[in-house]
């Protein structure tokens, strides 16, 4: 419990989830607090992008528990889950851009069909948001295929930021960028998490990345996570598989694990 | 996954995908949009397709029926063919090939990139907007195209009964008239609505549940049309029993 008895913004226990005989998670324990930027860090395919789709409601967990505000949301009925979900905005790994709509449209999409607003409105404010990640107005009226990838995340930033969300997901915000448009992206997420006062919960393999973005730094391994701690501490975690991770070593506990396993 | 899990978990798709039939929101601008691309598109081959049947139809019943009474019954097996059986089962399996794949296709492509993942964050329930403009629109859809099928197929029948075996324009069109009971027609419609919905449910289910990668892909699209096909065919026979017998 964080000041004032306020609940963990978002709070996962002991958090299962087998595809067929393949555990992906196997027993998640996490907490956000409120306007604080978590990230997770952990190999590829450890389960980093299924333990935010099981928080987002995309993925039902197999057992456990997830409160957003100290509700329950895996036994949510659809009405109250898009209560919730509106409280999200999401980076996808891809962007996930809708490619038959212009971009304009992708940023306002949920401000238009999910909060039914004007065209007219959405449009300008969709606008302000492709402005605020640093692009020219007149991106709006491109379709995503005509972007280069950096533009792309950018755009799906801009979508992600346009409900004004409490809490954003980020997945992977930084993979297959230059290490140029990588920093300008962490930039624009450190801007607008701020800017926003918003909960963060971001994934990365991509250490600059977390450092930048992170006020609190857990690692994923086999399922759980192993540990947990601020980016200060990082350096002096006393975890072998944090050491292995950060130093991008090719030898040490984690790969050991996966030759034996 | 076993016969039974597979038509199981079709079932819930089905199920669910017809119950948001019925509550909205609606998207207007999805639905016209797929009343284009499925049927104003699907004009041309359905009508190529009809046009040549119907001709080939003509020139079969005079080879086979020339000892007999050549004339009236061209007319009379060229439409009943065409407008029980052949207009809605060929209209069906070329929109199978040509919508059923490209839904397939389009869904199955926006599963892969996460984009069906990115509606629900933004609240927006991906049956309504991608499943049901599309059911409505096949079902709706087919029933017209097989309409002008029936006609354009009748017209093949005719060019070739007038102006290749000679025969006279005037008893070919009283013939096909007087043939036709309204049941006829009707019910190559009423078959066409079932494929249309048969088409687009089973482009949207594979699109749904497709692999990961291009290679999950390339399967839905094949899957969408081969199952579609089979369906029809086999939904084809039971309307027929249920029609005429
Ligand atoms: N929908 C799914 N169906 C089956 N397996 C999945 C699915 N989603 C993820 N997986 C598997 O779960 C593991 C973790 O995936 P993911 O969370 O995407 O990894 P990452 O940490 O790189 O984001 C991978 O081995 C992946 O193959
Ligand atoms: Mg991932």
């Amino acid at each position: 419990m964080s000041e004032a008895g306020q609940p963990p913004k978002i709070s996962m226990r002991n958090v299962k989830k087998s595809f067929g005989t393949k555990k992906v998670l196997n027993g998640i324990d996490l907490d956000v607090e409120k306007g604080e930027s978590c990230v997770i860090i952990g190999g590829s395919g450890t389960g980093k992008s299924v333990t935010l789709k099981c928080v987002l409601g995309l993925i039902r967990p197999d057992s456990g528990s997830i409160k957003i505000d100290g509700s329950e949301v895996t036994e949510m009925d659809n009405d109250d889950r898009d209560e919730v979900m509106s409280k999200f905005g999401m980076l996808f790994q891809g962007g996930a851009l809708f490619d038959s709509l212009p971009v304009w449209e992708n940023v306002a999409f949920g401000l238009i069909h999910g909060r039914k607003m004007d065209r007219e409105e959405a449009h300008e404010i969709a606008l302000q948001k492709i402005e605020a990640v640093g692009m020219g107005r007149q991106v709006g009226s491109l379709y995503p295929a005509e972007l280069s990838g950096g533009m792309q995340k950018r755009i799906g930033l801009a979508r992600a930021i346009a409900g004004n969300p409490e809490i954003i997901f980020f997945d992977e915000p930084t993979t297959g960028l230059d290490p140029i448009m990588a920093d300008v992206i962490n930039d624009l997420i450190a801007k607008c998490v701020k800017d926003l006062g918003a909960t963060a919960l971001s994934i990365t393999h991509d250490m600059a990345s977390a450092r930048k973005i992170a006020d609190k730094i857990t690692m994923i391994h086999e399922g759980k996570l192993i540990w947990t701690g601020s980016v200060k501490e990082l350096d002096n975690s006393g975890n072998e598989y944090v050491d292995q991770f950060i130093h991008g070593r090719a030898e040490g506990p984690i790969t050991k694990h996966a030759n034996m396993a | 996954m076993s016969f039974f899990a597979t038509v199981g978990q079709f079932s819930a798709f089905a199920g669910l995908s017809v119950s948001h039939v019925f509550r909205g929101p609606f998207f207007p601008k999805n639905f016209s949009k797929q009343i284009v691309s499925i049927g104003y598109y699907s004009l041309p081959v359905v009508g190529l397709t009809t046009f040549f049947t119907g001709m080939v139809l003509a020139l079969q019943s005079y080879t086979g029926f020339t000892r007999f009474n050549a004339e009236s019954a061209i007319a009379s097996v060229v439409a009943l063919s065409i407008t029980r059986e052949l207009a809605p089962v060929l209209a069906g399996l070329m929109v199978a090939g040509r919508v059923g794949a490209s839904i397939a296709a389009e869904i199955g492509t926006m599963r892969v990139t996460e984009q069906i993942d990115a509606l629900r964050t933004l609240s927006v329930n991906p049956f309504k907007y991608l499943v049901v403009p599309r059911l409505i629109a096949g079902t709706l859809t087919l029933p017209i195209l097989v309409l002008i099928g029936d006609l354009i197929g009748i017209m093949g029948g005719y060019i070739v009964s007038v102006h290749v075996l000679g025969f006279s324009a005037g008893s070919y069109l009283s013939q096909s008239w007087d043939v036709l009971q309204p049941i006829d027609v009707i019910s190559g419609l009423a078959k066409a609505a079932v494929f249309g919905f048969i088409v687009t449910i089973m482009g949207c289910y594979h699109g749904f549940n497709s692999g990961r990668g291009a290679q999950g892909v390339g399967a839905a699209t094949t899957n969408a049309v081969v199952t579609s096909s089979i369906l029809i065919l086999v939904f084809n026979y039971i309307l027929t029993q249920v029609f005429f017998s």
